[in-house]
C-alpha cells in the first residue's frame, strides 16, 4: 500500500483595504455609506476612550488598564457584523467590541476603576463580563451556542481572545466541542503579536493560528486585522454560515498591540521601537480615513466633529463614573448566591 | 413508591425533573448511549433524546465550561464528571467562573448548574477513582456542595440541587451506589439545601459524618447514646443544627474519609471552638484518613476510617 496524503492544510488571508486607501471591489462587503461612517466613528470613539483611560490611570483616577490602541479595526469591524440578539464573549481587551454593541461607556470606566457594577450588562445586550482569566471564556461561548440551538433561537455566538489564549487548554476543549457539535459560533482571535512579553513565535510553532481550526474540523481564516472591511467581511460571512447551521469559523485577525500590555507594563523592556514604528505606520484608523477621503465621505471638518462627539461622550461618562456613589460593603454579599447562607448573613451584619 | 438503590434513585430524580422542566439538559462523558459508567443515566437518552442527554468529548474543563454558558443562557445543565479524581482540570472553570458569574455580572447572569460526580473510596477501582477532595470545593464561596448518604436523600437533594438558582456540586458516594435500598417515594420529595438531618437522635456524643462515612458511623455499635448528624449540604453548612446538638451533648466526633489536614473537619472543629467551646466537656476529635496520597485498593481499608477507629474515638471522648 502506498502512502497517501490524507489531509492538507489550506489557510487564506483576506485583505480588502490597502494601505493607500484603495479597496478590492470584488471583496468589498456591501456596506452603506452610513455604515462606513458609523464604523469610523466607533473606531474614533474607541481610540478616544483608550487615550482617556490611560491618562486617567496616570492621574490615579482609574486602576490598571489594558489599551486597545492599534486594534480598533479588528474589534469594531468584527462586532459591527453582529445582530442585537447575538451572544458576545469578550476577553479583557475588547473595548471596541463593547462600544460597538452599545455597552454603556460609563460602566466600562467604572469597571476599570475597580467597581464591579461596571460588569452588569444592560438587559438589552447579551454580552458576558470581560474575562480576565485568559481563554477560559471560550467554553462558555460553546455552551451558549449549544443552548441557543437547543432553544431553536436563530442567534450566533462570538468569542474574542488573544494570541496567547490559543495556547490554553480551554481553547482546545472549546474548539473541539464547537467542531464536534457543529455549533453556530464565530471565534475571533486578536493576534496582536504579543502576550505581555511573549512574542507569537514563542507562543506557537504553527505557521498561522488560523490553521488550528482545521484540526478541529472547521475553517480558519486569516484576515488583515488593521483592515476594518476585511474583518467585517470575514465576520459577516462566518455569522451567516453559523446561522445557517454550517458550524463554527475561526478568524485570526493580524494586528498589533501598539501600546504597553497594560498601564503597569513597559513594553520597551522586550520589543524594539523599530517594530512598533512599522506597525504604527499601518494604523487602521488612518487607513480607513484614506479610503473615505477617496470616496468623498471624509474631511478634516468631519474628523474633527467625530473626535469632538467622541470626546464629549467620554467626558460625560467620566463625570458620571466619578459621581457614582461608592459601593456599599454589604454589596459583597448580594450576589454570592441568590440567597445568603447562615454564616454569610452573620458576616454581612459586620460588614 | 419502590425499593431503590441510590443509582436508581438518582436516575429517577433526573428523569422526573427532565420530564417536569425542559431546561434540564444532561451532558458528560458516556452519559448517553452508555448510560454512564455507573449506569446512573441509563435509559435517559433513549427517553429524552440526544439533545437532552449529550455525550461529550473527553473534556472536563470543556464540559463544565459549556455548562456555565448553557446555564447563563437560561438552561439548567446537569454535567457529569465521570469521577471526582478527574474534576481537577475543571476546577478552573468552577473557581474562576461558575462560583463568580453571579457576582461578576452583578446578577445579570446566573449559573444554575449541577455537576454530579461519583466520589469516595472502597470500590476497588484504579488510581484516581476513589478521591474525596470535597474540602477543595468547600473553600469556594459561590458554589454549593451537596453529599447524599442514601437513596432517599440522593433523590431529594438532587431535585433541590436541580432547582437551585446557583451552581451545585453533587458528590455521589460510590460505595453506597448499590449497597442498600430504601423506599423512595415517587414525585416531588425535595430536601432543602443547607439543612442538616439528624440521622439518629442521642444524648451523649454528637457525631458528624457525610456520604459513605455516615453509613459507617451508623453501623458502629456503642453503649453510648449517639446523636448522628448528616450535614447533607457541606456548603452552605447548617451550623445551627450542629451547634444545637453539640451544646446538648458537650462532645463532638467528626468522621470524614478525606485527609485530616485542611479537611472539612478542621472547619467544623474551629467553628465549634468559636461558638460552643464553653459547652464542650472534652476535645473535639477527628477520625479521618491519614495525610498520605490515596492508596490503591490493596491498602484502601487501612486508609479509610474504620468502625473500630470510630468506636475508639467515642470511647475516648466519653472519658470526659
Ligand atoms: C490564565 C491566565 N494566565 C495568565 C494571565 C496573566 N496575563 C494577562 S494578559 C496575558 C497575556 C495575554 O495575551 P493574549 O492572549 O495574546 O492577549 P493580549 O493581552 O495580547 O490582548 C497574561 C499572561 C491571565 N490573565 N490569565
Ligand atoms: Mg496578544
Amino acid at each position: 500500500m502506498p502512502e497517501e496524503i490524507c489531509a492538507t492544510v489550506e489557510v487564506r488571508r483576506l485583505s480588502v483595504l490597502a494601505a493607500d486607501g484603495s479597496v478590492d471591489e470584488a471583496l468589498m462587503p456591501p456596506l452603506a455609506e452610513g455604515d462606513i461612517r458609523r464604523m469610523y466613528e466607533l473606531m474614533v470613539l474607541t481610540r478616544t476612550f483608550d487615550q482617556r483611560a490611560v491618562a486617567l490611570q496616570r492621574e490615579g483616577r482609574l486602576g490598571t488598564y489594558p489599551p486597545s490602541l492599534g486594534q480598533e479595526a479588528a474589534q469594531v469591524g468584527s462586532a459591527f457584523a453582529l445582530q442585537p440578539e447575538d451572544w458576545l464573549f469578550p476577553s479583557f481587551r475588547e473595548l471596541g467590541v463593547q462600544l460597538t454593541c452599545g455597552y454603556p461607556i460609563q460602566q466600562i470606566f467604572q469597571y476599570w476603576s475597580g467597581d464591579e457594577r461596571g460588569q452588569q450588562a444592560p438587559p438589552s445586550l447579551n454580552i458576558f463580563p470581560v474575562c480576565v482569566s485568559v481563554g477560559t471564556h471560550i467554553p462558555h461561548a460553546v455552551g451558549a451556542a449549544l443552548a441557543a440551538r437547543y432553544r431553536r433561537d436563530p442567534v450566533a455566538v462570538a468569542a474574542w481572545f488573544g494570541d496567547g489564549a490559543t495556547s490554553k487548554g480551554d481553547f482546545h476543549e472549546g474548539f473541539n466541542m464547537a467542531g464536534v457539535f457543529r455549533l453556530p459560533l464565530v471565534f475571533i482571535c486578536q493576534n496582536n503579536q504579543w502576550a505581555i512579553s511573549v512574542p507569537l513565535s514563542s507562543q506557537t510553532a504553527a505557521a498561522t493560528l488560523a490553521q488550528k481550526a482545521l484540526a478541529y474540523g472547521f475553517p480558519g481564516v486569516q484576515v488583515d486585522g488593521n483592515d476594518v472591511f476585511a474583518v467585517y467581511r470575514a465576520t459577516h460571512d462566518a455569522l451567516l454560515k453559523a446561522r445557517s447551521g454550517d458550524g463554527p469559523t475561526f478568524i485570526e485577525c493580524l494586528t498589533y498591540r501598539v501600546a504597553d500590555h497594560t498601564t503597569s507594563d513597559d513594553a520597551g523592556r522586550y520589543r524594539s521601537a523599530e517594530e512598533v514604528a512599522v506597525w504604527s505606520a499601518r494604523d487602521p484608523l488612518q487607513r480607513l480615513e484614506k479610503y473615505m477621503e477617496r470616496r468623498g465621505i471624509w474631511s478634516e471638518a468631519y474628523a474633527r466633529e467625530a473626535r469632538q462627539l467622541a470626546t464629549s461622550a467620554i467626558d460625560a461618562a467620566v463625570v458620571a463614573m466619578e459621581a457614582v456613589v461608592a459601593p456599599d460593603p454589604a454589596d459583597m454579599f448580594t450576589h454570592t448566591w441568590a440567597a445568603p447562607g447562615q454564616r454569610q448573613m452573620r458576616q454581612r451584619k459586620g460588614a | 413508591m419502590a425499593q431503590l438503590t441510590m443509582v436508581q434513585a438518582i436516575n429517577q430524580a433526573l428523569a422526573e425533573e427532565m420530564a417536569r422542566d425542559e431546561r434540564i439538559v444532561l451532558l458528560g462523558e458516556d452519559v448517553g448511549r452508555d448510560g454512564g459508567v455507573f449506569r446512573v443515566t441509563e435509559g435517559l437518552q433513549e427517553r429524552f433524546g440526544s439533545e437532552r442527554v449529550i455525550d461529550t468529548p473527553l473534556s472536563e474543563s470543556g464540559i463544565v465550561g459549556a455548562a456555565i454558558g448553557m446555564a447563563a443562557y437560561g438552561l439548567r445543565p446537569v454535567a457529569e464528571i465521570q469521577f471526582l479524581g478527574f474534576i481537577y482540570a475543571a476546577l478552573d472553570q468552577l473557581y474562576t467562573h461558575a462560583a463568580r458569574l453571579r457576582t461578576r455580572s452583578r446578577g445579570r447572569y446566573t449559573c444554575p448548574l449541577v455537576v454530579r460526580t461519583p466520589y469516595g473510596g472502597g470500590i476497588k477501582a484504579p488510581e484516581l477513582h476513589e478521591e474525596s477532595s470535597e474540602a477543595l470545593l468547600c473553600h469556594l464561596p459561590g458554589i454549593k456542595v451537596v453529599v447524599p448518604s442514601g437513596p432517599c436523600s440522593a433523590k431529594g437533594l438532587l431535585l433541590a440541587a436541580m432547582r437551585d438558582p446557583d451552581p451545585v456540586i453533587f458528590l455521589e458516594p460510590t460505595r453506597l451506589y448499590r449497597m442498600f435500598r430504601e423506599e423512595v417515594p415517587d414525585g416531588d420529595v425535595t430536601i432543602p439545601l443547607g439543612r442538616a438531618r439528624i440521622a439518629r437522635p442521642g444524648q451523649d456524643v454528637t457525631l458528624v459524618a457525610w456520604g459513605s462515612m455516615l453509613e459507617r458511623v451508623l453501623k458502629t455499635d456503642s453503649p453510648h447514646s449517639l446523636e448522628v448528624i448528616d450535614p447533607q449540604t457541606l456548603t452552605p453548612f447548617d451550623w445551627e443544627t450542629l451547634l444545637t446538638s453539640v451544646k446538648k451533648t458537650g462532645r463532638l466526633v467528626i468522621v470524614h474519609e478525606a485527609v485530616k489536614t485542611g479537611g472539612l473537619g478542621a472547619e467544623i472543629a474551629a467553628t465549634v471552638a468559636e461558638e460552643a467551646i464553653l459547652h464542650l466537656r472534652g476535645p473535639v476529635l477527628r477520625v479521618t484518613a491519614p495525610d498520605v496520597v490515596l492508596p490503591l485498593p490493596r491498602l484502601i481499608d487501612s486508609y479509610l476510617p474504620t468502625g473500630q477507629q470510630i468506636r475508639t474515638a467515642i470511647d475516648e471522648i466519653m472519658r470526659y
